[in-house]
């Protein structure tokens, strides 16, 4: 009985080796595996780092000059010196409408005739004009002008801001000491590296295999290897190794280019993240694999993997869009995602350090996912043809 | 488990049927089957497509479960214990996929380890299977890039990496050329022999599965009969005959005169410049023949004999005598084809179900027949009125007429080179109108660049080509204007009707408003397609689809028709009604111009071409060709033509 048993286990090994040699150099010789296995991370990290970025810089600001006084200048020479601004002065308002209406600058800022006699009664007034069509971008500028003007000389009124609200705080009585927290620099690569690692993740963990069984669907492959002695398990683990490297190599490469190129901190537990990496990975592959067995068809995967896994990670999971400002029905459907969770745990791991509650809730959801869809594929794995 | 012959496979009462969702309705594949076949035997499965042969293959390897009954695998019930029998079978289907991005020897490799084989068994083995499949030089080669029936044999090997107990293979020489098949065929019965295999094998070609020691013969999921090939070939025994037609006229003329006579021949085929046919009645040619020689008197007597057998109505009015016009009719053996097309029109009898005899039952279709039987005389007529003037008429029939006409097409050292490679070389023949032309040759032999490059759809290296007159050179578009190409592969829209696909490829060829439609109406008709025109294609069985094909290929009324291995594994029976329209176009003025790996088609061909690696071997009638062979049929001529010239290229 225990010489059947070591047969079975031998003959298990020698054919899952057989199956993943194969596997690995089907990868190795396709080229837009490789393509979309490893040169996409890459480029999504370039992409990423430098390319995208939601830091907003060089804004195109009119200023409007109706007062020529020292004072007034020396108010606005601020703007002048900060890098975030590009400064276009004009001479009327007329021309100022103009210029935004041509979408030629973002934001106008008025300083009106009589601005000089009345920054001396301390009531000094500025009007500043944004373009609101996109509101993030919009209260961004606000803020900048604030801190730019501040900079600038003397004492300051908040500026009178016809775009949004129109508040006149009585300078000196409150000033804001502004202070983030996580991400102190507020440099956006900071928290755009964790979502990357979840969309490479997810690309080569849903998206590439979800081609991998359907592909051998198409070409017919299967049928002849499914009258051997091979059992269906070996055929899903030949499938996941190959893969699961290199998802491994492109969390690696995301990794190094975060520490190296864009210095994103590492407060919490390598460790863990590696271990979240993993859990996030299998159950990725898990359903690339599942969507695969079940459509036997390349493109209707590909496609469903899309739909399902890449898209919501880009949308949905808190890394485009903060799930506590959107709708509870959204947000609802954000938190089913795993990628939504192995999100919170990068972000917390990385900028702010292991905090215990939270790693522990998302690893044990994403111990289920993992288990639930490997499970899936593995049902859905069958020697059959109908 | 101990009973003393266990049968390798036991169907007891096994139903499968389908379902077909986009048609929403359950097809029936297989039926009450009750199989039982012996262990070391060699099985053939035959049967017209969708018979039920891949079904029957698919649920043996335990690939699919049965709706009903039982299956016994090598005792093992195979619905339970699927796993246990894949352990202990090979299996090569249809379609066998071989991991293109790997190398032969990954692909031999890989199911080596897949079935645990140990090295030191491994490496004799390899040899032995490489030498046999002459493989050895193309170890290293990816099998995508190997050419078809290469591939074949490289599926064969893998399905051999061991001797299985029991061994599947699904129509393993489709597309495969005379000289492959005969190698794989070689390769199993060694093995047969050697390790005293059992092997069930589904085939297309009859002349295979009379190899077998039994063949089973299914039609629409039922088995219509199953013994050795010997007693099925001898209920056809007595309607066997055949007849040389007088020189100068094609034997495929011969055979569609007889074809016509559907009352009293069931089934005619040139075969070595003969008419190889088969009468509906026993020794009905005797009675016929007879009655000739003794003038009208003795016409009592055929009929009798002819309604003794209880076959083909005799009755008044239609004909009862066979149009041979005086020629002398011998007697031959029967084959296991003659017993195939027997058995499978004495159940189409039973079922009613339409097949070759729906041409020549409906006499007004096609018209291109119609059109050559305004030439002369109608059928009916022809016989009543003695058949002896009718066959000598054909010598001033419209294709010889026209030999004097300049050529429909005309190659002159024709030349294609990729690279260093030379896939056709210095070429040079021409078709005339009206012609049958046959472009023969192994796999890779340069057929495929050839017909590329006569449809325009591949420029030449160098030489010159004018089709329908017109320089391919310089006026591609032109000439592709006047042809019609029938692609391998079902080419058409699946998801669109027939009625929708004709009318996409009328407006493609050009043509509008009423002509569009008289033309979609009139190839409906000719290709009797009325019945499924506004069906969705996808869902045509075979027959229908090249039907469609053709019909499509045809809209535009183009001179030459060009069709691409048209028959490569349709059944006897579709190949004989896709031939009969082929014969009917020729007669009505459309050259064809075709390749084919079934060496018995190329009688239907007026000239054939041989061609391997890109050379001429051989050029002329099937007759010449035959001759050119040495050998009586033309399988074993064009093996002795291409082994000659592959010999003399080594020496």
């Amino acid at each position: 009985m225990s010489d059947q048993a070591s047969g079975a286990v031998r003959g298990f090994c020698q054919r899952l080796l057989a199956l993943t040699r194969k596997e690995t150099r089907q990868l190795l010789r396709d080229r837009s595996n490789l393509a979309i296995g490893l040169a996409l991370p890459a480029l999504l990290i370039l992409l990423f780092g430098y390319g995208i970025s939601l830091d907003v810089n060089h804004v195109s600001i009119a200023v409007v000059i109706e007062d020529a006084s020292p004072g007034a200048r020396d108010t606005i020479a601020g703007l002048r010196l900060s890098r975030y601004f590009t400064q276009q002065d004009v001479y009327s308002m007329r021309a100022a409408e103009t210029l935004m209406e041509a979408h030629a600058v973002q934001a106008v800022l008025r300083v009106p005739g009589d601005f000089s006699g009345s920054l001396a009664s301390g009531q000094g007034r500025l009007q500043l004009i944004v373009n609101g069509s996109d509101a993030t971008t919009a209260r961004i500028i606000e803020g900048y002008v604030q801190s730019a003007l501040a900079r600038g000389s003397g004492p300051i009124n908040k500026p009178t801001l016809r775009a949004a609200t129109s508040t006149a705080l009585p300078s000196g009585t409150v000033r804001l000491e502004e202070r983030l927290w996580f991400n102190e620099a507020n440099t956006s690569t900071w928290y755009l590296v964790p979502g990357l690692i979840v969309l490479i993740m997810t690309l080569v963990g849903t998206f590439l295999t979800s081609m991998v069984v359907a592909r051998e669907w198409e070409r017919g492959t299967l049928e002849a290897l499914f009258v051997t002695p091979v059992r269906p398990t070996e055929i899903l683990l030949a499938k996941t190794i190959p893969y699961f490297v290199v998802g491994m190599i492109g969390f690696a490469m995301t990794i190094a280019a975060a520490r190296l190129l864009f210095h994103v901190p590492m407060l919490g537990s390598a460790a863990l993240l590696l271990f979240a990496s993993v859990l996030y990975l299998l159950a990725s592959l898990g359903m690339g694999l599942w969507i695969s067995a079940l459509t036997k068809n390349q493109f209707i995967a590909s496609q469903t993997a899309l739909l399902t896994s890449f898209m919501p990670a880009l949308m949905l999971s808190g890394f485009l869009f903060d799930l506590n400002n959107v709708p509870v029905v959204v947000r609802f459907i954000g938190e089913l995602l795993p990628a939504t969770h192995f999100l919170e745990l990068i972000k917390t791991l990385m900028l702010a350090g292991t905090i215990k509650s939270i790693v522990l809730t998302d690893c044990a959801i994403l111990i289920g996912y993992a288990v639930l869809f490997i499970g899936l594929a593995r049902l859905a794995t069958r020697k059959r043809l109908a | 488990m101990s009973s003393p012959a266990p049968a390798v496979l036991r169907c007891e009462r096994v139903r499968r049927t389908f379902w077909l969702a986009e048609a929403r309705h359950r097809v029936i594949a297989l039926v009450d089957i009750n199989l039982q076949i012996a262990r070391g035997s060699l099985t053939a499965l035959v049967g017209p497509d969708g018979a039920g042969k891949t079904t029957l293959l698919r649920l043996a390897a335990g690939l699919l479960q049965p709706d009903a009954g039982s299956i016994e695998v090598l005792g093992i019930d195979v619905v339970r214990e699927p796993q246990s029998v894949q352990d202990r079978i090979s299996y090569m289907p249809q379609r066998f996929g071989l991991y293109e991005d790997l190398s032969v020897q990954e692909n031999l490799d890989l199911y080596a380890d897949l079935h645990g084989i140990a090295r030191e068994v491994r490496v004799p083995r390899y040899a032995r299977l490489l030498e046999m499949t002459d493989l050895n030089k193309f170890t290293t080669r990816l099998a995508g890039q190997l050419s078809g029936g290469m591939k074949q044999k490289l599926g064969l090997a893998c399905t051999l990496v061991r001797s299985p107990e029991l061994l599947l293979l699904d129509e393993p020489t489709v597309g495969v050329d005379p000289l492959s098949r005969r190698e794989l065929w070689q390769i199993i019965a060694q093995l047969v022999e050697e390790e005293h295999l059992s092997v069930i094998v589904s085939t297309a070609y009859l002349d295979e599965a009379e190899r077998c020691a039994e063949v089973v013969l299914l039609r629409a999921g039922r088995i219509l009969a199953n013994g050795p090939p010997v007693s099925l070939r001898a209920q056809a025994a007595g309607r066997c005959y055949r007849v040389t037609p007088p020189p100068g006229v094609p034997a495929r003329q011969l055979q569609t005169r007889l074809l016509d006579a559907h009352d009293l021949v069931l089934d005619a085929v040139p075969q070595s410049g003969e008419v190889w046919f088969m009468t509906r009645a026993e020794g009905a040619v005797a009675a016929a023949e007879s009655g000739r020689e003794h003038g009208r008197s003795k016409e009592a007597d055929e009929s009798n004999a002819a309604s003794g057998a209880g076959a083909a109505n005799a009755a008044g009015g239609t004909s009862n005598r066979l149009p041979l016009g005086g020629l002398t009719v011998h007697e031959r053996a029967p084959r296991l084809e003659d017993a195939f097309m027997l058995l499978i029109d004495r159940d189409e009898g039973v079922s009613q179900a339409s097949h070759l005899p729906a041409l020549s039952r409906d006499r007004g279709n096609p018209p291109q027949a119609a059109a050559l039987r305004g030439s002369r005389e109608p059928h009916s007529h022809e016989l009543s009125h003695g058949p002896s003037g009718d066959l000598n008429t054909a010598r001033a029939d419209p294709m010889n007429a026209r030999s004097e006409e300049a050529p429909v097409i005309e190659v002159h050292d024709l030349v294609r080179r990729f690279g260093d490679f030379v896939a056709v070389a210095n070429t040079t023949f021409s078709v005339r109108r009206g012609e049958v032309f046959g472009l023969l040759g192994p796999n890779g032999a340069g057929k495929t660049t050839t017909f590329r490059m006569l449809c325009g759809l591949l420029p030449a290296t160098s030489g010159s080509l004018r089709v329908a007159g017109v320089d391919l050179r310089h006026a591609r578009a032109e000439a592709r204007a006047r042809i019609g190409y029938v692609a391998q592969k079902f080419a058409l829209y699946g998801n669109l009707s027939v009625r929708e696909n004709l009318r996409f490829f009328a407006g493609a060829y050009g043509l509008s408003g009423e002509q569009s439609r008289e033309r979609i109406d009139t190839v409906v008709e000719q290709f009797g397609l009325a019945a499924v025109v506004s069906g969705p294609s996808g869902l045509l069985a075979g027959g229908y689809r090249q039907r469609l094909a053709m019909a499509a290929a045809l809209l535009h009324e183009p001179q030459i028709l060009f069709l691409d291995e048209p028959t490569s594994g349709a059944d006897p029976l579709a190949r004989r009604e896709f031939w009969r329209r082929i014969t009917a176009l020729a007669q009505a003025g459309t050259t064809v111009v075709i390749t084919t790996h079934f060496m018995e088609e190329a009688e239907y061909c007026d000239r054939i071409l041989i061609q391997d690696a890109g050379e001429v071997l051989a050029l002329g009638t099937p007759q010449e060709v035959r001759s050119l062979g040495g050998q009586g049929d033309m399988d074993g001529a064009f093996i002795h033509i291409v082994e000659q010239a592959r010999g003399g290229r080594a020496a």
